[in-house]
């Protein structure tokens, strides 16, 4: 067999392994945790009996590896379950719960990804080209900046930004500053389109207009992912720039820019496809704080919701989506690593 | 290939000027001097030597020749004149224009300097394309066809494929193609053949020599091995710590060097040891046959016997199977078949298996001493290890076996708190042979363990290997693919080629004739100083 899918489908079933021992863990640790659906839900004052019959109708009164079991199978059915919010008569099944709002995420993840992959593979480029010069020195310092700060703080100031477009001409420190700072203040901030603030969708949100109410979202999160995938994809290019065949490139007379796009980038691609990756996987599963800030409805929320309700099976489903997601993009890595070493591509 | 042979070059004009040239290297928080003022004169279509020792300037000044110096160095004085136009005065621009189209460069590795990224015909072909000499269809072409006048082998096709993908002999065929795309004027060979085998270099110095004479290139020549230099360039320049010692045309050069310096480079190589023969044998390898992951057989039905006292010198080149018989001895890899009995008994063919006490008898020493030390040990830690794990000595009786150890190795113990990287390249491998003596072992395994040193400092640690030989009486396995220092230290010779015994016996026998083919083809392909060996040699094979 051809060792590139050879080693595909290793990788692939480690993954099917590494997300089977997840789901055991995510089910234990949820087992575990203090209190449970029916007391939070009947409240202090229900009986012994309501509480037991309460756990009967949702089931959570068998014992714990049975549960497991029970939970696997219905998954490897597609089944993810009905949520514990469920009655008899209205059944709330788990997908239903969780696919609007993991759409929701996957969007503003994507819109993300596609800002913030390009503009950090392109910096990281110029800034390995004119390393140790003005560029690279202002491009570390910005990103790094921005990476320092907290997520909910960015956020809060991109918010600020936009609304002082409509509140600084009136507020009292613009009559406090001299009047040819105050128009020109106010004539930058008015450059600043007026993203909306809140991103407040919902499945009947046209998709223009979702892609609008994302954007601030999208902003504060490329800048919290953006240095960490620059940086590595400077330093894996000038780590490359040390090699032999570069001061051979060199020799031949090639110009500096084809050095690092022909010579240096394609035999980098391996280190910079796994921070990607990892970031991209902090997308999905790592934007609970921005969702909140700007009343997204994603599924970070949802899930802190769940836990908050002890709605088992929702919590249960969406951590084994974290898992799945970041299993997945790793796997990917892996795979656009293979796929451009040659070593493995054209074996001998 | 219907060869042109080597008819009248058209010499003429000067073509580079080279005058008083400084450069200087960043180490140690400062810059140091590494070229003192070289002038260097080269006329169109003649090929000069560069020759030295290692730190001699010698690849440092075939670079500023293309008006290039490495990360770390500067050229801070001098001008470089190349066919009227001075490299060190244009700018970046014009320099490029210049390089891999008019001066082009042949590296010492080429499998370091093919970009593994991309085809050798797209290597190959770049610079004419880049520079707008050729269109891609007639570049291609034109590589094709160098490809075959270097005789590569499927000259249409080889191109297709990945530097990993073809032998290292093949590659530096196809870099000089690569350096022949645009017909330059001048290429610079930095140690094209060192990195090969004898039998291969033949190959490459042929091609090499062939193509230049061709195309009537002018080219710098850059080697430490003088029998090399003396078949590829016209002229001969010597260098030592960055100063010209003499230069000279190569026969008057080979014929009566003038100055002090050049006269040792030229003694170095006649250090041999008179062979003693065995009385006793302490390792005896049988019928022993070896592969990696079950695949193909890396040794095939080897047995040699190891005298007690001696050296048994064994030879072949890359891919013989040799540096894995020093695995199977050592236990590192065990054999599918075959026995190996150690001072009469049997050795259990794993590592895990083998008691303390066998391990200690058996020690070895490897090529790379920059691999094989620990670069955060001191010299002392490196040799009190296996004093302590073999031997349990402590305290002041292990620090004055130390001090002995290192008396041994002719070094002094200053050196003992010394990091490895603060060391030269001799004095890390006298550290190795001190580490392998410390366990007090009867047998000690030396892979490669002089290739990649100078041939000063190559021939001072063979003399200190004998000496040792003869003190403490312990037995060498010594591997490898240099002639010079198998007559320098063999007792026995055993000749290897793709992982079976070609030949084996005392040093006498094996090299005076009759020869296997093998052994012969070998024997013929190391170079001799006469500079027109390869010239005969290639006559004696084409019948």
């Amino acid at each position: 067999m051809n060792p590139v899918a050879r080693t595909v489908l290793q990788r692939l079933g480690l993954g099917l392994v590494t997300l089977f021992i997840v789901s055991i863990i995510i089910f234990s640790a949820i087992a575990m945790l203090p209190g449970d659906f029916a007391k939070a839900t009947l409240g202090q004052s229900a009986t012994p009996e309501t509480v037991a019959a309460f756990q009967r109708e949702i089931g959570i009164d068998r014992p714990p590896v049975e549960r497991y079991f029970v939970w696997v199978a219905q998954m490897l059915h597609g089944d993810f379950g009905s949520s514990f919010a469920s009655r008899t008569g209205y059944r709330r099944t788990v997908a239903e719960i969780i696919a609007p709002r993991l759409y929701n995420t996957m969007f503003l993840a994507a819109v993300t990804a596609l800002i913030a992959v390009p503009l950090a593979l392109g910096l990281g480029i110029l800034a390995a080209l004119y390393r140790n010069g003005w560029f690279d020195r202002l491009v570390n310092v910005a990103t790094l900046t921005t990476i320092s700060f907290p997520e909910f703080f960015v956020a809060y100031m991109l918010a600020y930004l936009v609304i002082s477009r409509d509140t600084f001409i009136g507020s009292d420190f613009a009559q406090t500053l001299p009047h040819w700072l105050t128009v020109s203040l106010n004539w930058a901030l008015n450059a600043v389109p007026k993203f909306p603030t809140l991103s407040n969708v919902n499945d009947q949100t046209p998709f223009w207009e979702h892609l609008w109410k994302v954007a601030l979202p999208a902003i504060t999160l490329t800048l919290v992912i953006v240095a960490h995938m620059m940086r590595m994809t400077r330093a894996a290019i000038i780590n490359m720039l040390a090699s032999p065949y570069i001061d051979m490139a060199r020799l031949k007379g090639m110009s500096p820019i084809v050095i690092v796009l022909r010579h240096a980038l394609p035999n980098a691609w391996a280190p910079i496809v796994t921070v990607v990756a990892f970031n991209l996987a902090y997308l999905i599963v790592g934007v609970v704080v921005v969702e909140v800030v700007f009343v997204y409805p994603g599924i970070g929320q949802l899930m802190v919701d769940a836990v908050k309700s002890r709605d088992v099976p929702v919590v249960q489903a969406c951590a084994l989506i974290f898992a799945a997601t970041y299993i997945l993009l790793n796997l990917l890595a892996d795979v656009i690593s293979i796929a451009t070493n040659p070593r493995l591509l054209h074996p001998r | 290939m219907k060869s042109s042979g080597p008819g009248p070059r058209e010499k003429g004009k000067d073509l580079l000027q080279i005058r008083n040239l400084h450069v200087e290297g960043f180490s140690d928080e400062r810059w140091h001097p590494i070229v003192h003022g070289v002038d260097l004169t080269l006329k169109r279509g003649q090929v000069l030597g560069l020759i030295g020792e290692s730190g001699a300037g010698k690849s440092t000044i075939g670079l500023a020749a293309m008006g290039y110096a490495k990360p770390g160095c500067r050229i801070t004085q001098g001008s470089v004149l190349f066919d009227g136009i001075d490299l060190l005065a244009v700018n970046e621009k014009g320099r490029r224009r210049l390089r891999g189209s008019r001066i082009a460069y042949v590296a010492q590795s080429a499998a370091a300097s093919f970009n593994p990224a991309h085809r050798l015909l797209e290597q190959t072909v770049e610079t004419a394309v880049a520079h707008g000499i050729a269109g891609r269809e007639e570049a291609n072409r034109s590589a094709v066809d160098l490809y075959r006048r270097l005789q590569l082998p499927e000259p249409e096709t080889i191109g297709f494929r990945y530097p990993h993908q073809v032998s290292g002999g093949q590659l530096q065929r196809a870099m000089t193609a690569m350096a022949m795309a645009c017909r330059p004027d001048l290429i610079i060979f930095d140690e094209p053949t060192t990195a090969l085998d004898v039998t291969t270099q033949v190959e490459v110095l042929a091609s090499i020599r062939n193509i230049v004479e061709e195309f009537s290139t002018a080219a710098i020549y850059v080697t430490h091995d003088l029998a090399v230099v003396a078949q590829m360039a016209d002229r001969i320049m010597v260098l030592r710590h960055g100063r010209t010692v003499e230069e000279a045309d190569t026969r008057q050069m080979l014929a009566s060097p003038s100055q002090e310096y050049t006269k040792t480079l030229w003694a170095v190589r006649k250090l041999a040891k008179p062979e003693v023969p065995a009385d006793d044998y302490l390792l005896t390898i049988d019928n022993v046959t070896a592969a990696y992951a079950g695949k193909v057989k890396v040794l095939q039905d080897v047995s040699i016997k190891v005298p007690r006292g001696r050296t048994v010198a064994v030879v072949g080149e890359s891919g013989s199977g040799k540096s894995t018989l020093a695995r199977v001895v050592t236990g590192l890899l065990p054999p599918i078949s075959g026995s190996i009995s150690f001072a009469g008994r049997l050795l259990s063919t794993g590592l895990k298996t083998r008691p303390k006490e066998v391990l200690r008898r058996i020690q070895m020493i490897y090529q790379m001493p920059d691999n094989a030390l620990n670069p955060r040990q001191t010299v002392e830690e490196v040799i009190a290890r296996p004093l302590e794990f073999y031997l349990g000595l402590k305290g002041a009786r292990r620090d004055r076996r130390i001090g002995e150890l290192m008396h041994m190795v002719e070094m002094s113990e200053d050196f003992l708190e010394r990091l490895p990287g603060e060391l030269s390249g001799g004095q890390k491998q006298r550290v190795c042979i001190a580490r392998a003596l410390a366990a007090d072992p009867e047998l000690i395994i030396c892979d490669e363990i002089t290739s990649a040193l100078d041939q000063i400092v190559q021939e001072e640690i063979l003399k200190l290997l004998i000496r040792l030989q003869r003190e403490l009486g312990m037995s060498y396995i010594f591997i490898t693919h240099d002639i010079a220092t198998v007559r320098a230290i063999a007792d026995e010779i055993v000749v290897m080629h793709r992982g079976k015994v070609v030949e084996q016996g005392l040093k006498s026998e094996v090299l005076t004739p009759p020869h296997a083919a093998y052994t012969e083809r070998l024997l013929s392909s190391v170079p001799e100083m006469n500079p027109d060996w390869l010239t005969r040699l290639l006559a004696s094979r084409k019948i």
